[in-house]
Parts: structure tokens; C-alpha cells; sequence
């Protein structure tokens, strides 16, 4: 059989690319592992987790935490999921109630695990109630009437955003600026950033969101990857002044491609 | 292997997903195309899970007379019209069609007609000339805005905010791409390998 019989050969680089980089997070994994202390830069956004949970504490009043619209298998719903399990530990260490109306059924499942969890780890199991982690609509608008709705009759002192949103972005955080609430929203969706940063007192933008539980949890393997994928960053960043450069100066680089 | 059976299984399930990527065989696109049915099968599965869920939240709500109790007995009360109305005229025809096309559909367009409400008044804090940075956004603001209309046109502002679309922004919207690939990339890895394990709960 020929390589192009079991391989398509025009996604060589991608492969190339993708071991690449799984290469370079194995080895700081292994770094990490090895005790290699390892610095990662301030997340505003990350930071101000505990002074949010902190401040429903103080009020008495609930945290609203919504994963976005997109379901299980979307990458930003996972990183959610993950920063979704660090800010419940903070809820059951704090005691304050967790509210996440949600609008996948797999994600609402797979979040009342992931709470339930928490409390528990957190010697608290007996917080965790259900009924907080409820499935509302399949409808995009829809959800985010409910969202809306559960912001104006609960009066939650903080909000998260964390996932992907569409155009209901501002809608949420425009009414959750209208409750007095704080809110953190973290997305990878570029033309709701903007939404976001105008409305909400923090914002994960981009590949902040996939840092997000690292840099809650601190746990050095994990940080490993995150050295990784910088480290990936600088060398696309490299690589991308070099090419401007090459641009610049009129050098052709497509014949060394092969293209 | 409680622990170590759902990271084997992610794995597993990850690596076959990443290889389908690269590879024409059939019997791996057939594997591919099995766990994307079987996706439909969960999703369906849980379905039920989510409008249970809904169902008790409700309930209870009406239940203990909390506040707002009424709108969740409309709820109640909406989601048993709407299923029996699709049981005994079908989906296609009767109650169930009308109601989406005169009830739902309206109010999902109300509200997203609210959007343009909630960017007036999010521009106004966000347009607020407070420091240099909030006076760039602003000016640019106002370029693109006016180069977006006749009168701008007019002027000539038309050029600059086509020239302020095409490099500065798309310049900050690309490195905020190629942050998120480098993320999304990183985070499957970090789960197909195992290193990642929130998603999994306490003790993962």
C-alpha cells in the first residue's frame, strides 16, 4: 500500500506540527515532574476568582456559573469544565451555593459530577444539591432568557461566563452589569470579546481560558503543559517575524516549500 | 481502576479521533462514524436527563412557593402542552408548529432585538474617554462607525477604517487566534495523554 493509501500526505505538516508540540509538553511535563520550578505569568482575571467566591460570601448571595452554548465536545467547554471544579472547591470551602443553568444535558451531567466532586473533596458534600445544575433550553435565546432570568431572581453576587458564546453574549453580561454583580467571562470566541471586556470586570481572552484550571490548581504537571505551549507560542511567533521579515525584504520562501 | 479505566478510555477514544484526522482508512472512518452515532444516542439519553432535570427544578419551585413560582408552573405547564400537543397532532402539524411559529419563534427574536438596547448601553461605559487607552478605543470607534456610512464616505473616513479593520484589528483578532489553536491544541493533548483530569472529578 502506498503511503498516500493509508496517510493524506497534504496533512503531513499538520502531523509534523501536532507531535511537534504534544513532543514539547511531554518534556515539560517531565520537567515538571522532576521538580523544576516553573513560572507562569499573572491572570487578572484568575486572581480575582477567590475575591469573587469571597464576595457572594460575604453577601450571602449565590455564584451564577454559565459553560457557554456549545457542548461536551468542544474544547471551550472542557477548559469551562475545568475552571468549573476549582471555583466549586472555592464555593464548598466558602459554603456559598453554586447556581449553573445549563443548556446541553451532557454538559449539565457531566457538571453535576464535576460539582458534586468538589464539595466532596472539599469536605462539604453535604452543599452539593442537584437541583443548582439544571438543564434549561436547547434554544440559543431561549437559554439566555433563563440565564437572565435566574440573574434577576437570585440577585447572584458573582457571575461567570466561561465557554463559548454567540450573540447572547452581551445580553448576559449587560444584565448580569445591571444586577451590581462582579462577573469573570473568559471566551475563545473573538468577536465576543469585545461583548465581554466592555461588560464584565475580567476577561479570559483566548488561550487564557485554557490556562484557566492550571492556573487555579497550581498543579505542577499541569503546568508543564502550559510552559509547553508557550514555548509552542514563541517559536510561531519566531517563526512568523521571521517570514514578515523574509516578506519584507522580497525573499520568496515558497520554493523552499515545495509549493 | 476507577482512575485509570476513563483516562485508558480517553485515550484511546482520543487517539483513534486524532488519527481519523490523517488517515483515508475505512475501517478507522467507520470507527469514526460509530462513536459519532453513538454521540446521538447519549445526546438523546441525556435529553431525558435534562428535561427531568428541568421538570424537578420546577417542581420544587412551585412546590415551596418560591418567588416567581408562577412563571415556573407557565414553564411546567409550556412543556407538557408542547409534548402533548406533538403526541397527539405530530410535530408537523396542529398546536405544536403554531405554537413554535407564534410563541417561541417572536419571543427568541424580541429578545435578540433587545441586543441592540444592551450594545448602546455597553458602548456608552465602554466609549467613556477615562485614559489614553479608552480615548484610542473611542477614536477608532468613531472612525470605523462614520466610514461605515455615507456621510463618512463623504469625508474619506471610509478608507481608514477599512485600513483600521484590515491591520490592527485583524492583526490583535489573529494573535488572539493563534492563541486559542495553541490552547485547544494543548488541552485535547493534555486530555488524550491523561495529564488533565478536572473534568474527571474529585480523586482523577
Amino acid at each position: 500500500m502506498t503511503p498516500a493509501g493509508w496517510f493524506h500526505l497534504e496533512r503531513l505538516p499538520t502531523a509534523a506540527a501536532t507531535l511537534f508540540f504534544g513532543a514539547l509538553i511531554v518534556v515539560f511535563v517531565l520537567l515538571a515532574r522532576r521538580g523544576r520550578p516553573l513560572y507562569i505569568r499573572r491572570i487578572a482575571g484568575l486572581e480575582a476568582v477567590d475575591e469573587a467566591v469571597g464576595r457572594a460570601t460575604e453577601m450571602g448571595r449565590p455564584i451564577l456559573y454559565s459553560a457557554g452554548l456549545d457542548p461536551l465536545e468542544e474544547v471551550a467547554t472542557v477548559a469551562s469544565i475545568n475552571i468549573l471544579g476549582q471555583v466549586a472547591r472555592r464555593a464548598g470551602e466558602y459554603e456559598t451555593r453554586l447556581i449553573m443553568p445549563n443548556r446541553d444535558p451532557i454538559v449539565m451531567t457531566v457538571a453535576q459530577e464535576v460539582v458534586r466532586e468538589a464539595y466532596a473533596a472539599v469536605g462539604r458534600p453535604d452543599l452539593y444539591d442537584p437541583h443548582d445544575i439544571y438543564y434549561t433550553t436547547q434554544s440559543q435565546f431561549g437559554y439566555a432568557a433563563a440565564v437572565c432570568g435566574t440573574m434577576m431572581r437570585e440577585r447572584p453576587a458573582t457571575n461567570f461566563f466561561i465557554g463559548h458564546f454567540y450573540a447572547e453574549s452581551l445580553v448576559l453580561a449587560e444584565t448580569g452589569n445591571a444586577t451590581g454583580a462582579i462577573q469573570i467571562a473568559g471566551t475563545d470566541s473573538d468577536s465576543q470579546l469585545p461583548f465581554f471586556i466592555c461588560a464584565c470586570d475580567y476577561t479570559l481572552i483566548g488561550e487564557e481560558l485554557y490556562a484557566g484550571s492550571v492556573y487555579l490548581s497550581r498543579e505542577p504537571l499541569l503546568l508543564g503543559a502550559l510552559k509547553g505551549q508557550d514555548l509552542a507560542k514563541a517559536i510561531l511567533l519566531a517563526l512568523l517575524a521571521a517570514g514578515t521579515l523574509l516578506a519584507f525584504l522580497g525573499v520568496d520562501v515558497r520554493p523552499w516549500l515545495g509549493r | 481502576m476507577k482512575r485509570t479505566g476513563p483516562v485508558l478510555l480517553g485515550f484511546v477514544i482520543g487517539m483513534l479521533m486524532l488519527v481519523q484526522h490523517f488517515t483515508p482508512d475505512r475501517w478507522i472512518a467507520e470507527r469514526y462514524n460509530n462513536i459519532l452515532d453513538w454521540k446521538q444516542v447519549v445526546f438523546g439519553l441525556t435529553l431525558i436527563l435534562g428535561v427531568v432535570s428541568l421538570f424537578l427544578y420546577h417542581w420544587r419551585r412551585i412546590a415551596r412557593r418560591e418567588e416567581g413560582w408562577r412563571y415556573s408552573l407557565l414553564t411546567v405547564g409550556g412543556l407538557a402542552f408542547m409534548i402533548g400537543a406533538a403526541i397527539l397532532f405530530t410535530p408537523s402539524r396542529g398546536p405544536y408548529p403554531w405554537m413554535f411559529e407564534h410563541v417561541q419563534a417572536p419571543m427568541q427574536s424580541t429578545l435578540f432585538a433587545l441586543l441592540a438596547f444592551y450594545v448602546a448601553s455597553a458602548s456608552y461605559r465602554a466609549f467613556r474617554a477615562r485614559n489614553l487607552h479608552a480615548a484610542l478605543l473611542l477614536s477608532a470607534g468613531v472612525i470605523v462607525m462614520l466610514g461605515r456610512v455615507p456621510l463618512g464616505e463623504a469625508i474619506g473616513l471610509n478608507h481608514i477604517s477599512t485600513w483600521i479593520l484590515d491591520y490592527p484589528n485583524l492583526a490583535a483578532k489573529r494573535g488572539v487566534m493563534i492563541g486559542v489553536g495553541l490552547g485547544m491544541t494543548a488541552t485535547a493533548i493534555k486530555i488524550i495523554l491523561g495529564i488533565e483530569r478536572t473534568y474527571l472529578g474529585r480523586g482523577a
